[in-house]
C-alpha cells in the first residue's frame, strides 16, 4: 500500500489531559503551536481558523467534542483547489499516563476516491477557465 | 483500504513527471492553455514527433485530453482528475505531525509551572 490513507502518532506529554486539551481546543493555545490567529468555535459542526506567517490558512470544522478526552476535526485536503469537496479528518485522543498525557492523532482520508459527483465536477471543471473567462468577456460586452 | 484505481491514477501521474520532454510538455499546457502538437513544437525544444508520442502516451493515462481545435487539429488540454489525486499523495507525505506535535511539546513544556 504505497498511498498512504491514515498518519497515526502517538506522543508522550509530561502535562496532565486538562492543560493538552486546552493546547489543542482554545484559540489561545492553538496559536502557542499549531497556526496563528486561531479561531475556535467549540462544539461539534463549530467552525475553526489558523493563519500562518507564509499566508496559508485553515479551515476546519469542528466534529467531536468530548472533554478532556477525545476532540476530532475535519479539514481540507494541504494542496487541493479550494473548491475541492475532499477533507481529511483530524482526530486526537488523549489517555491519562501517569502524571501525563499519552495523546494520539490520526488523520484519515488522504486516500479517499473523488467519487462519481465529484468526477462530474471536475467534468465541469475542465470547462472552468475558458467557461469563466468566456463570462467575463459577455459581462464586459453586456457592460459595454 | 484504498482502491487499486486511485494509486494506478497516482502512478501514471507520477510516471508522467519523471520525464524530464513530458513535465515540459505539461507546464507548457497548464500555463499556456490549451494547444496543439504544432503550437508545443513552434514553443518548446523538443521535436514534433517527440511530442506526438508524449502527448499519445499522456492521453492514453488520461492527464492530457484531445478535443477539436481550429483547422482540424487536434488540440490538448490538460485533465485536472488526476493531477488532484496525486496530490492527495503528495499531501500525506507533506503533513508535519512530527514537527507539530514537538511544537505542542514545546510549548506545554515553556508553560508548565
Amino acid at each position: 500500500m504505497a498511498f498512504p490513507d491514515r498518519i497515526e502518532r502517538t506522543v508522550e506529554i509530561a502535562q496532565p489531559p486538562a492543560k493538552v486539551w486546552a493546547a489543542l481546543t482554545t484559540a489561545e493555545g492553538l496559536s502557542a503551536w499549531f497556526g496563528q490567529d486561531a479561531k475556535i468555535d467549540l462544539r461539534p459542526g463549530g467552525s475553526a481558523s489558523m493563519r500562518w506567517d507564509s499566508g496559508h490558512t485553515a479551515d476546519m470544522r469542528v466534529e467531536r467534542v468530548e472533554e478532556p478526552t477525545v476532540f476530532g476535526f475535519t479539514w481540507h485536503i494541504f494542496g487541493l483547489p479550494e473548491d475541492d469537496p475532499r477533507r481529511t479528518y483530524v482526530e486526537f485522543t488523549l489517555e491519562p499516563a501517569g502524571a501525563g498525557t499519552r495523546l494520539t492523532v490520526v488523520e484519515s482520508g488522504f486516500a479517499q476516491l473523488p467519487g462519481d459527483a465529484h468526477n462530474t465536477a471536475y467534468g465541469g471543471n475542465t470547462e472552468g477557465w475558458a467557461s469563466e473567462l468566456g463570462e467575463l468577456v459577455d459581462y464586459l460586452d453586456a457592460a459595454a | 483500504m484504498p482502491q487499486p484505481d486511485i494509486e494506478a491514477i497516482a502512478e501514471q501521474v507520477f510516471v508522467a513527471l519523471a520525464d524530464p520532454s513530458r513535465r515540459t510538455i505539461l507546464g507548457a499546457l497548464a500555463a499556456g492553455g490549451p494547444a496543439t502538437a504544432t503550437d508545443l513544437a513552434g514553443q518548446l525544444p523538443i521535436t514534433r514527433q517527440a511530442i506526438a508520442k508524449h502527448l499519445a502516451l499522456l492521453t492514453e493515462a488520461g492527464l492530457v485530453m484531445a478535443e477539436p481545435g481550429e483547422r482540424r487539429r487536434v488540440r490538448y488540454r490538460l485533465s485536472s482528475a488526476p493531477m488532484r489525486v496525486a496530490q492527495q499523495f503528495l499531501a500525506a507525505l507533506a503533513r508535519d505531525w512530527d514537527g507539530q506535535l514537538d511544537a505542542l511539546k514545546d510549548h506545554l513544556d515553556q508553560h508548565a509551572t
